[in-house]
C-alpha cells in the first residue's frame, strides 16, 4: 500500500519506513514559524523549563522564523511592548530568520517564508497561524498549531502526538475561463465540502489546472484549504516549484520534490472541471457559504480590500490594476490595498501597478495583515459591507460584529470597486 | 450536575470566542475578560461572577473553526467552562487539550440553556429533558496529554528524559 505526500513527509521526518492515516508520530520540524504571537510562545516556552534546572535554549535557532505582520507598525503600546520582548528573545537566542518592520525584510509570514526560500518540498513546517497550510503549495507538510504546541517544538524540535491525517485528493482539470482563477476554485471547493469537510485531513491537489498554475495561485489554494478545516493543502512539488524556488526565492541547493505513490490511499477523490467555474463569492458569516457572483450582484459595498496572505501577491495586484486602469473607485466605496510583502510592494511600485491603483482612488497600505483580522487599520462601521480578497468572513472578523464581509477574487473585488456594488468581473468596469 | 449557560450553533469561530481586536492580549491570566466579548450579555455575566465554574457551553459542529489563536482556549479555560459540542475544529481542539480546557465530543447533543447535564464516561445526560446522548472518548494521543496535566507538564517530562539521558 503506497503513501500520500503527507504520509511520505511525516514518515521521513519521524524516521519511519512508512506511516498511514491514524498512526501517531513525532515528526522533526524543519521550520518553525511564529508572528507577533511569539510573545505567547515565549511565555509557554519559559514555563516548560520552570523547575527543570535546564537552560531555556531553543533546539535550533536557525530553524525558527519570526515575522511581524499582524499589527505592523504597532497599533498600541501593548503590541509595541510585545514586539520589543520578541526582539529581545530573537537576539538572546540567536534566531536569524527574523523579519522586522522594514521595507527590506518585512511582509506577511505566508509570503515571506516562500519568497525567502525557507520552504522546500518535503519539509515539515509548523506555524502558529492557521494559514500555515499555505506552505503546502511548495510541496511541504505545513501544519498550523497553537502557541503551546510551538513552545514544545522550540524545546524538542519535534511536533509531538501528531495523528497522521487522511488525505483527500482533489483533481482539477480543464482551463479557467477569463476572470476566473484559483480563488474561485478554492471558494467553490470549500462551498462543496463545507467548513469542516477536510477537518483533520490533508487536501492534495492534482490535475492539469494545478500543473499549469503559478506558485502564487497554488498558495491561494493551500492558504484557504484550512477554511475547509484541512491540516494542510499540498501541491506535490514539480517543475513550477523548482522554477519558483530558483528564480523567485534564490534557492541554490538541491530541491527534491516528494510525490505520492501511484497506489497511495486517499479517503476520497474529488474531480473538478475548472472550465465550468464561474466567479465565486463567499457570503457572510461562514467561508463555506459560497455561490456564483450572480447570487449577490448589486449588493452595495462600503469597502473593498485587496491583499492578505491569500491574495496580496504581485499577480493579484496586477490583475486588480488592469481592471482599474483609467477608471475610478466608486465615490461611495473605499478601496484599501495591502501588498503581501515589501518585495511585492516595491516590484508593484516599479511596474507602475501602485500608481494605477492610486490613480483610481485606492489607498495603498503598508504590507501586513491589515484589516483582515480586524485588529489593525481599515475597521468597518456599523452595518457596513466589505468585499475582500482575504480568507475569512466570520462575524466580527473585520473589527465589527455589526458589519458584513464577502470574499472574492482580486478581479471581482476590483470590478466591484468601480461600480460600488458587487459585480460580475466578466462585465468589466464600464 | 452542570448547567447549560450558553447554547450556540454550528461553526462557532475563534473570532466569536475571542475577537481578533483583543489578540494583543496573550497571557492566559489576562484573556478571560474578553471571552465571547461580542456576546455582550454573556460576557457581562462571566465578569460579574454570575456563572459557576464547571458550567457548560453547548454547540453544534466544527466548534472553534478558524484561527490558531490560543486565547480562544485559554479564555474559556480561565472561567472553567466545559464545552459540549458535536465536533471540533482541529487546531482549537488541540489547543484546548493542551491547556486543560474540558471538552466533550457529543455528536448528537441537543440541550437548551438552563438544562442540567450529567456526564458519564460514554454519555451526556440531560437531566432536565431526561434524554441521553452518546459521547466519544478523546483520541489516545490527546488523552495522553490530558493525563499528564496538559502539554506543558507533558513536554517538561519529555525534556527532562531527553536532556538528562
Amino acid at each position: 500500500m503506497g503513501m500520500t505526500v503527507a504520509e511520505k513527509i511525516l514518515a521521513h521526518a519521524a524516521g519511519l519506513p512508512r506511516v498511514s492515516a491514524g498512526d501517531v508520530v513525532e515528526p522533526a520540524v524543519d521550520l518553525a514559524m511564529s508572528h507577533e504571537n511569539a510573545a505567547l510562545v515565549m511565555n509557554q516556552f519559559a514555563e516548560i523549563f520552570e523547575g527543570t534546572g535546564l537552560e531555556p535554549r531553543v533546539w535550533d535557532p536557525a530553524k525558527i522564523a519570526i515575522v511581524f505582520d499582524h499589527r505592523v507598525p504597532a497599533e498600541t503600546a501593548k503590541t509595541a511592548t510585545n514586539q520589543k520582548k520578541v526582539r529581545g528573545f530573537v537576539a538572546a537566542q540567536g534566531i536569524t530568520k527574523f523579519h522586522d518592520i522594514r521595507s527590506d525584510a518585512g511582509g506577511i509570514c505566508h509570503q515571506i517564508l516562500p519568497e525567502s526560500g525557507y520552504v522546500r518540498p518535503g519539509m515539515v513546517v509548523a506555524g502558529t497561524d492557521s494559514h500555515t497550510s499555505s506552505h503546502g503549495a511548495l510541496g511541504a507538510m505545513a501544519i498550523g498549531v497553537g502557541a503551546t504546541d510551538m513552545a514544545a517544538v522550540w524545546a524538542l524540535g519535534r511536533l509531538v502526538n501528531v495523528e497522521v491525517p487522511a488525505t483527500i485528493k482533489v483533481v482539477a482539470d480543464g482551463e479557467f475561463k477569463p476572470m476566473v482563477g484559483p480563488k474561485d476554485l478554492i471558494l467553490y471547493l470549500i462551498g462543496m465540502i463545507s467548513a469542516e469537510g477536510a477537518n483533520f485531513r490533508v487536501i492534495e491537489f492534482h490535475g492539469r489546472a494545478i500543473k499549469r498554475m503559478s506558485t502564487s495561485g497554488r498558495l491561494v489554494l493551500c492558504n484557504m484549504s484550512v477554511e475547509a478545516g484541512a491540516t494542510c493543502g499540498i501541491v506535490p512539488g514539480d517543475e513550477e516549484t523548482v522554477r519558483y524556488l530558483r528564480e523567485e526565492a534564490g534557492v541554490v541547493d538541491p530541491i527534491t520534490p516528494v510525490l505520492p505513490d501511484p497506489d497511495a490511499v486517499y479517503e476520497e477523490t474529488i474531480e473538478i472541471d475548472v472550465a465550468r467555474l464561474e466567479p465565486q463569492v463567499a457570503k457572510p458569516h461562514t467561508v463555506d457559504n459560497v455561490g456564483p457572483v450572480g447570487d449577490v450582484e448589486g449588493i452595495k459595498i462600503d469597502q473593498v480590500v485587496i491583499g492578505s496572505c491569500t491574495n496580496g501577491r504581485l499577480d493579484d495586484l496586477e490583475a486588480a490594476a488592469a481592471v482599474l486602469r483609467g477608471k475610478k473607485v466608486a465615490g461611495t466605496t473605499r478601496m484599501l490595498v495591502f501588498p503581501a510583502s515589501w518585495r511585492i510592494y516595491k516590484e508593484a511600485l516599479r511596474r507602475g501597478v501602485l500608481s494605477d491603483l492610486i490613480a483610481a482612488g485606492a489607498v495603498i497600505m503598508n504590507p501586513g495583515c491589515g484589516c483582515c483580522l480586524g485588529v489593525h487599520q481599515g475597521a468597518l462601521g456599523d452595518g457596513e459591507v466589505a468585499l475582500a480578497t482575504t480568507n475569512r468572513n466570520f462575524k466580527g472578523r473585520m473589527g465589527n460584529p455589526d458589519a458584513l464581509v464577502y470574499l472574492a477574487s482580486p478581479v471581482t473585488a476590483a470590478t466591484s470597486a468601480i461600480h460600488g456594488v458587487i459585480t460580475d468581473p466578466r462585465k468589466g468596469g464600464d | 450536575m452542570a448547567e447549560v449557560v450558553l447554547r450556540l450553533g454550528d461553526d462557532v469561530s475563534t473570532d466569536a470566542i475571542y475577537p481578533g481586536r483583543f489578540m494583543a492580549t496573550v497571557l492566559p491570566a489576562e484573556t478571560p475578560q474578553y471571552c465571547f466579548a461580542d456576546l455582550t450579555e454573556f460576557n457581562r455575566r462571566l465578569r460579574a461572577g454570575e456563572i459557576l465554574p464547571g458550567s457548560v457551553v453547548v454547540a453544534g459542529r466544527n466548534f472553534g473553526t478558524g484561527s490558531s489563536r490560543e486565547q480562544a482556549a485559554s479564555c474559556l479555560k480561565g472561567w472553567d467552562l466545559v464545552i459540549v459540542a458535536r465536533s471540533y475544529s482541529r487546531i482549537f481542539f488541540q489547543n484546548a487539550v493542551n491547556l486543560g480546557l474540558r471538552l466533550v465530543i457529543c455528536p448528537a447533543i441537543e440541550a437548551d440553556e438552563g438544562d442540567e447535564l450529567e456526564f458519564t464516561p460514554d454519555a451526556v445526560i440531560d437531566a432536565t429533558t431526561d434524554r441521553s446522548f452518546p459521547s466519544e472518548p478523546l483520541p489516545p494521543a490527546r488523552q495522553a496529554i490530558v493525563d499528564a496535566g496538559g502539554l506543558i507538564p507533558y513536554i517538561r517530562m519529555r525534556l527532562l528524559q531527553e536532556r538528562t539521558r
